[in-house]
């Protein structure tokens, strides 16, 4: 192999690379807050909710589930404009990701609260609080430090999967890379530098959600 | 302009959908291939060989699947070798599955009580023997619901391989809405098809996985 | 030469030294019980002689086969001495009698009926022939135990290692197991035992090793030991008992 690696590119395009790792940053950070959320709301529906939303509730988690994250981003950004307004390339990307993270969470989240031992909710109501009171004061922190682990490597696993929104046009890591290949036809160095990043981004997210599960769950034991 | 019927679209996308599942076939089962050989490294009594498996698997779960694709694209063509998509897409998703693969099947090997290298031990057997006659035959029976489960994961995995140019289900998909104009209608077909090829194996790996606590609760 | 030597056996997890220079010498049919507090090391000295735990000083060697921490060796002396656990251990996905046969197959590459026939023969000894195709979780846990015998029984070692093997039982279990190993004893069998049950050590044994603190604290034949003990740990370790 006579191939000579060659990084002096890096000097003149680093700012695409830290403007993508900003966009990607920016990605993960919506899509985990919200896709939570949306994610606690859903197994809340599941587990405890009212009985008509569950079947919707079921199919959106499962179509989610079996269905490839770039396949929703594209239904997403080309085909939902038919139905609706179009959406920038940034604001479909953060929609896709707060969905894709919504079911993965919500199947994750339901089984902390399952595991929730029956007397906590007899407990609760022996308070007098209401079903919700109970899930929201005694249940939901139990429940979601149960399954925090879990919880923490479906958020790097789609960190990981964003990479797809460079797809759609969305200038985030992989956007840049596939620009600075196509630029300098250093299409090895480029991937290789863009992937030790995502490498990097992956172990720093995991030490922060460790630190938010920290901060959360300052207790340990879980009934 | 031609006009596309709904059958016309499906049936193409139908077409594509076949390497799709060759695909997914291959890699599953090459995957699981060198996915084996990761776990006896990873459980091996050898610090380095436990190492080696462990910085492999964090590095491949540690890094998106569509980086892996374009290095095995772009990487191995600076050997002169002139890589066609099919072989990095293979070759990206069978070392990609076996890291997954690899974890998921250690930990099924973990979940066996220590008791039992231990018995086999006390009784002669050698360190293979022991994986081979006692651990495996029972780790194996927990290890089918996840296995099945991570089936598809790579189903899903196998939409990443259009971005490097193989064509099969969601290559198919963009051909076909560059051609009709129907984003909605192509990419909700592609996504059923998906769902149909996903779902009855998410399905089966739940109902797996609960007759498995339903038999170990009997215990 | 002695079956079994011990020769200032040490060993330590870390800081904590759990086994403190052990001498133990035991001839050819001995039984010996193995009696202590928990944490006393006893357990660990049984694991140590098959291997099971890596010594850090001293040696073992079993019917003149040193202990090495090499397959080869290991094999070779795991082949001398069966060790029995409180836990049974059996394998949950082989019959009674697969579990009887496996390592004989695997191990010593016996032939299917032979191993069989062996299989057979170590099960009714220890009154359970009728088992032979039952699963371990169908049986209680004093026949699971009589099989864990005959399973090591068939690989025909010269001494057995038992590790409080009625701890896990209920009540009226222990006696059918102890009755299998009081066999065994008359047969000439080699034992070595951790046990808390002092009767049955009394009435079987031919030597007590009392263990306080990883150390051989009181070593003798059981009348002595029981009748006559010589420090006060041993005294007040009786006492509690």
């Amino acid at each position: 192999m006579n191939y000579q690696f060659e990084f002096g590119w890096l000097a003149e395009y680093y700012p695409q690379i830290v403007k993508g790792i900003g966009i990607t940053v920016e990605l993960i950070a919506v899509g985990a807050v919200a896709g939570i959320s949306l994610g606690i709301f859903c197994a809340w529906v599941r587990a405890l909710g009212p009985a008509w939303l569950k079947p919707i509730i079921a199919l959106y988690v499962e179509l989610i589930r079996n269905t490839p994250f770039l396949i929703q981003i594209f239904f997403i950004f080309f085909g939902l404009p038919s139905l609706g307004p179009q959406l920038s390339e940034l604001q479909a990307a953060n929609v896709a990701m707060v969905v894709n993270l919504g079911a993965y969470s919500c199947e994750i989240i339901r089984a902390g609260i399952q595991a929730t031992p029956k007397g906590q909710f007899e407990a609760g109501a022996s308070l007098a609080m209401t079903r919700f009171e109970t899930f929201r004061h005694v249940v939901l922190v139990p429940s979601l430090q149960r399954i925090w682990p879990a919880l923490s490597s479906q958020v790097v696993i789609v960190m990981l999967g964003s990479a797809v929104v460079s797809q759609i046009a969305a200038e985030d890591l992989t956007f840049a890379a596939n620009f600075i290949q196509s630029r300098t036809f250093r299409a090895f160095e480029a991937y290789i530098v863009s992937t030790t990043v995502y490498l990097a981004l992956a172990v720093l997210l995991r030490q922060v959600l460790a630190m938010v599960g920290g901060l959360i769950f300052p207790r340990r034991a879980v009934p | 302009m031609i006009e596309f019927t709904i059958w016309d679209i499906l049936r193409n996308l139908l077409l594509a959908t076949r390497w799709t599942i060759v695909l997914s076939l291959v890699s599953f089962i090459g995957g699981g291939i060198v996915g084996l050989v990761l776990l006896f490294l990873r459980v091996s009594k050898r610090q380095w060989s436990r190492s080696l498996a462990k910085y492999y698997i964090e590095l491949f779960q540690g890094t998106p699947l569509l980086m892996q694709l374009f290095i095995a694209f772009f990487g191995l063509g600076l050997f002169g070798i002139d890589v066609p998509a099919w072989l990095a897409a293979g070759l990206a998703l069978i070392f990609w599955s076996a890291a997954f693969l690899g974890e998921i099947w250690r930990g099924c090997v973990e979940a066996i009580a220590k008791g039992q290298w231990e018995a086999a031990a006390s009784l002669g057997m050698g360190r293979l023997q022991q994986m081979r006659y006692v651990i495996l035959p029972q780790a194996m029976k927990i290890a089918v619901p996840p296995t099945v489960g991570f089936s598809v994961q790579v189903i899903k995995g196998t939409a990443l391989t259009s971005i490097i140019g193989f064509v099969e289900l969601s290559k198919a998909g963009t051909v076909v809405t560059n051609a009709t104009f129907q984003p909605f209608t192509v990419y909700g077909l592609v996504a059923l098809i998906y769902f149909a090829l996903c779902w009855p194996l998410s399905w089966s790996s739940q109902i797996l996985e609960r007759k498995l606590n339903v038999a170990h609760r009997n215990y | 030469m002695s079956l079994i030597e011990i020769t200032e056996v040490r060993k330590s997890y870390g800081e904590n030294e759990v086994l403190k220079g052990i001498n133990l010498d035991v001839e050819p049919g001995e039984v010996i019980a193995i009696i202590g507090k928990s944490g006393s090391g006893k357990s660990t000295l049984l694991r140590c002689i098959n291997g099971l735990e890596t010594i850090s000083k001293g040696s073992i060697s079993v019917a003149g086969a040193q202990l090495h921490d090499d397959e080869v060796h290991l094999k070779a002396l795991r082949l001398k001495i069966g060790m029995i656990f409180q836990q049974f251990n059996l394998f949950p996905h082989l019959t009674v009698g697969g579990n009887v046969m496996l390592s004989q197959m695997v191990v010593k590459k016996t032939a299917k009926p032979e191993a069989e026939k062996m299989a057979r023969r170590m099960l009714e000894r220890v009154g359970l022939e009728q088992k032979f195709d039952a699963y371990p979780d169908e049986l209680s846990g004093g026949q699971q135990q009589r099989v864990a015998i005959a399973r090591a029984l068939a690989m025909q070692p010269m001494a057995l290692l038992c590790d409080e093997i009625t701890s896990a039982l209920d009540p009226e279990l222990v006696a059918e197991v102890l009755a299998v190993v009081r066999e065994l004893a008359a047969e000439g069998m080699t034992l070595l035992m951790v046990t808390h049950e002092m009767k049955f050590a009394r009435d079987v044994c031919s030597r007590v090793v009392f263990m306080y603190q990883g150390r051989v604290h009181e070593i003798g034949r059981p009348e002595d030991v029981f009748a006559n003990p010589q420090t006060p740990e041993l005294k007040q370790f009786l006492g509690l008992h």
